[in-house]
């Protein structure tokens, strides 16, 4: 079946089965390998890309229930090569290790952050408790998210791809 | 030489930010899911529902004829080719493909290779295997039950389900110090069954050039040269036509050390099909059947003074060790490093004994941070001192005060025989007691009990035990643990690092240009570090048991060194002065009492190249080498608090806080060595607090997702609380004793003994983990649980 879809602020379209999920569309077919997969059963979000504005897990979405939408994925998150204050925050503070949970992580924090710019501790963690972190034991990462709040300005094209 | 003093910034130990990042951030990893070659056909492995069963057949025809499927592979065709079997590093084997049974629930039975990932799950379907099931051994204690099924029955005239018996430390001696101890304390406990389970799974990509013969395996492996010398020996390929290529991988924590199925498969499957052949396994296939960790059912026996000294320690132990033997450890001893189970108290005798058993469960043993073992030595002598304290009624933080090691017991050697490098552990228990507020928080625990709330404070200290390794300790398959690092100085100054290990988020790509940077002077991000190609990186066993600082952190940093007195001997050559006439700041040599008079490093690294005319004996090139052999391992070490609050409604835990001071030797940069710290804290709250495998009774695994294997998340983890003391290692060039497994080793005891001293009130002594809320809650009607076990 076709499906039509703005990625990243670029239309894309394709013919795909029905059954294939958003996450495989995204990594095979469009080989934007910054959104991983972790899970089975929908309880890891290393699958989070933004779908209309809202985090989802792509591994639960089909890309056919995706077709009209606007997805954002990590590789979205830069805007002309500048890193985002999220991806930013992750370096200077260290809220990555294997880098695996990352991409992820800071698109959920990228979208607390347009909703909340100036979170607190318990609501950063609750942001992101969709989502697991194996290596950082989180702390860094509610610190990445503080010191990106600290220096976050929204830029224009993210709003036009968020809500 | 090195001892280099107001180094300039951007050169050397300290916090930098990390080289990896950069590309980490904008998603641009090359994990191994994410490299696609040409050609490449996907496979997918089939696997047993059952956990014991005979397999009657197997009809592949079906699935073969599916338009997009290239071949299917079983045991029967991998018979053919004396692969069905692989020797385990325990003295075993492991099947590839089950033939004759399958012997765990998830085992391999078949594997398909298809154009496409869906159709090759599709095509599993149109296996049909037909087996006949048989009764599962699921209980470790009844696996030597006279009349217990054989699960070994491959291994000829095997009759029961024995592995090995194994002992350390003096029995007799032991036994005596238990005669005449005042007290004697006893205690069951069962380090149950957890599962590493990394974000990213396991998976291979075989690449097989017909016309070269070339072998290329793109793996999800901590130890890349060791799995290129274990493909040669296992399946007779010439080693010089292997290359293991190791890409960014999303976590290891040990569960990517050793050789599973999958990658055999695919390696088999680029040799038949002449394609690229990807498998990349799911997140059941991960938690059913890769390497689990601990399952140790312990006895512990303490013996003390009746004031609180501590006399002995005896540990017995009846290990699970799944369907094969097959822990993935390189030590000598078949429980690893668990005679360090001493500890960090000053004793008279210790001994310990390890039976270990076959059951119908996953094999492996020692994945999971765990330092071969340490883990559960830790955590065994932790709560025997806990209870110790609870017998004596005195105050856990004074009993182990009183028992710690004292600085002036270094080099200690333990009643089994290890040498501790160095320590300074009261030092440490104190600033943790300290950053804690110990005081404060025992009278508010006082106040909360009389309110009949439920407050736990647990403490933990632990001796870790890392660098594998020295000979005398560890081979594996009879390679020694030696591990190799090439520096090469450029002509401009800049240098390239080769290491033999391999990262999984440890950062290896800053911290090793960070050695190096230390010794050389050359700024860090002049340096760049080369890992994880078999062809392009010196011989060495890999990142597992925190052993890339203790050993191949030597080898950079020797090898360093030997550029640095090469760069002398140019310089004097340059300066025509003699080498004695020079002194070494940061990243130059200078003429003693002439600072003007001096070459940098760059400058020297150039002339070296040029046409200088260099003293005799030295060749021309910047480049050092070094081989490293661990003369000792190294004992880094912690004093660990836990502060929980159980709900006395649902038995539901909050760990409230964490205070950890760590004493890793020197800190390469403290960032990462914080990060680290924090990671294994998680781990030990998951470990202490929620996961759990266990099997029903016909040994159907219970944890084989993570809707029922469960991680902690943001909201489980408090905030950590760090802290650090510095005693260096005298038996590494610069004191560097490695951290990555220290808070998995040592946290789960402090979360343990905090639970159970919040439930004192209700008499509680002990409960096995996970203390999830139903435990808790059976604990405090005094009856908790066996957590191995869905059917008690
Ligand atoms: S892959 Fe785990 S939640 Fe999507
Ligand atoms: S950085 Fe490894 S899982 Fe989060």
């Amino acid at each position: 079946m076709q499906v039509n879809m703005l990625v990243n602020g670029v239309e894309v379209s394709d013919d795909i089965e029905p059954r294939l999920l958003l996450v495989h569309f995204l990594r095979e077919n469009l080989r934007l390998t910054g959104t991983h997969w972790g899970c089975d059963t929908s309880n890891c979000g290393t699958c989070t890309v933004w779908m209309d504005g809202t985090p989802v897990k792509s591994c639960t979405v089909l890309a056919a229930m995706a077709s009209g939408s606007e997805i954002m994925t990590v590789e979205g998150l830069a805007t002309d090569g500048e890193l985002d204050p999220v991806q930013q925050g992750f370096i200077e503070m260290h809220g990555l290790q294997c880098g695996f949970c990352t991409p992820g992580m800071m698109l959920s924090a990228r979208w607390l952050l347009d909703h909340n710019p100036d979170p607190n501790e318990e609501q950063i963690r609750e942001a992101i408790s969709g989502q697991i972190c194996r290596c950082t034991g989180y702390e860094n990462i509610v610190r990445a998210v503080k010191w990106a709040a600290a220096h976050s300005q929204k830029s224009d094209t993210r709003e036009e791809v968020g809500a | 030489m090195t001892d280099v003093k107001d180094k300039p910034d951007g050169v050397g130990f300290g916090r930098v930010i990390r080289k990896e990042d950069a590309r980490f951030v904008r998603g641009k990893g090359s994990y191994i899911d994410d490299i696609v070659l040409p050609g490449m056909l996907h496979g997918a492995v089939l696997r047993s529902p059952y956990a014991h069963a005979k397999i009657i057949s197997i009809d592949t025809s079906v699935a073969e004829k599916h338009p997009k499927v290239k071949a299917v592979i079983t045991g029967a065709l991998l018979e053919t080719l004396n692969l069905a079997w692989i020797p385990s590093l325990s003295h075993d084997v492991i099947a590839v493909l089950a033939t004759d049974k399958v012997r765990y629930q998830g085992q391999e039975v078949a594997f398909v290779i298809a154009e496409d990932r869906y159709s090759a799950r599709d095509a599993l379907e149109l296996i049909e295997v037909d087996y006949e099931v048989l009764p599962a051994v699921v209980d470790a204690k009844r696996a030597l039950d006279p009349g217990m099924v054989v699960i070994r029955d491959d291994i000829e005239n095997k009759k029961d389900n024995y592995i090995f018996d194994w002992g350390s430390g003096d029995e007799a001696a032991t036994e005596a110090v238990f005669e005449k101890a005042d007290v004697i304390v006893e205690q069951d406990m069962l380090y149950p069954r957890v599962h590493p389970a990394p974000m990213e799974t396991c998976g291979a990509i075989a690449d097989m050039d017909p016309i070269s013969g070339k072998l290329t395996i793109y793996c999800t492996t901590q130890a890349p040269h060791a799995h290129r010398t274990l493909y040669a020996l296992v399946a007779g390929l010439p080693e010089h036509k292997l290359r293991v290529y190791s890409p960014d991988i999303g976590g290891g924590f040990g569960n990517k050390v050793g050789i599973y199925p999958g990658y055999v498969l695919s390696v088999v499957g680029s040799i038949i099909t002449k394609r690229p052949v990807k498998w990349v396994e799911d997140r059941s296939e991960n938690l059913m059947s890769t390497s689990f960790a601990r399952d140790y059912h312990m006895k512990g026996k303490i013996a003390s003074t009746r004031d609180g000294k501590i006399l002995g320690l005896r540990v017995d132990v009846l290990a699970d060790h799944g369907a094969f033997n097959n822990t993935a450890q390189p030590t000598k001893f078949p429980a690893g490093f668990f005679h360090v189970f001493s500890g960090s108290y000053d004793m008279e005798a210790a001994y310990c004994s390890v039976k270990g058993v076959y059951t119908n469960k996953a094999p492996g043993g020692v994945a999971y941070a765990c330092s071969f073992r340490v883990t559960e030595a830790v955590y065994a002598v932790e709560r025997m001192v806990d209870r110790l304290a609870l017998e004596l009624d005195m105050d856990p933080a004074d009993l182990r005060m009183k028992n710690l090691l004292r600085p002036e017991q270094f080099p200690y050697t333990s009643p089994t025989g290890w040498e501790y490098d160095s320590g300074e552990y009261p030092r440490a228990l104190q600033l943790a007691m300290d950053i804690a507020g110990y005081e404060d928080l025992r009278k508010e625990q006082a106040e909360k009990r009389a309110n009949g709330e439920l407050m736990g404070i647990g403490l933990s200290f632990f001796t870790e035990t890392v660098g594998a390794g020295p000979k005398k300790h560890m081979d594996i398959l009879g390679l020694g643990m030696a591990d190799g690092c090439e520096v090469r100085v450029h002509p401009t100054g800049k240098a390239v690092v080769r290491l033999s290990v391999q990262t999984q988020g440890q950062g290896h790509e800053t911290t090793f240009a960070q050695i190096v940077s230390e010794v050389t002077g050359i700024p860090v991000a002049d340096v760049e570090v080369i890992h994880g190609d078999t062809d392009n990186t010196p011989f060495g066993l890999g990142t597992y048991g925190s052993r890339s600082t203790p050993v191949s952190g030597a080898a950079a940093a020797v090898a360093s060194k030997r550029i640095v007195e090469k760069a002398r001997l140019i310089a004097s050559a340059m300066l025509e002065c003699s080498p004695d006439d020079l002194e070494w700041t940061t990243g130059r040599w200078q003429v003693k009492g002439d600072p003007s008079a001096g070459k940098t490093i760059a400058e020297i690294a150039l002339a070296a190249h040029a046409n200088l005319e260099l003293p005799e004996g030295v060749e021309g090139h910047l480049d050092a080498s070094c081989v490293y052999d661990p003369p000792n391992l190294t004992f880094p070490f912690g004093a660990y608090i836990c502060v929980v609050d159980v709900d006395p409604g649902t038995g539901k835990v909050k760990v409230r806080r964490f205070i950890a001071v760590d004493d890793c030797g020197p800190r390469i940069n403290p960032m990462i060595v914080e990060g680290q710290v924090h990671g294994g804290l998680a781990d030990g709250v998951g470990m202490a607090l929620m996961e759990s495998i266990p099997f029903d009774e016909d040994g159907n695994c219970l944890g084989g997702s993570f809707m029922d294997y469960l991680l902690p998340t943001s909201l489980e983890c408090p905030s950590w609380e760090t802290g650090e003391t510095v005693t260096p290692s005298p038996h590494h060039p610069l004191g560097l004793k490695g951290v990555g497994e220290s808070a998995t080793v040592g946290s789960p005891p402090a979360v343990v003994n905090a639970v159970l001293d919040a439930l004192k009130p209700f008499g509680v002594k002990h409960a096995d983990m996970p203390l999830t809320p139903a435990q808790v809650w059976r604990a405090m009607q005094g009856r908790p649980m066996r957590t191995d076990l869905a059917i008690q």
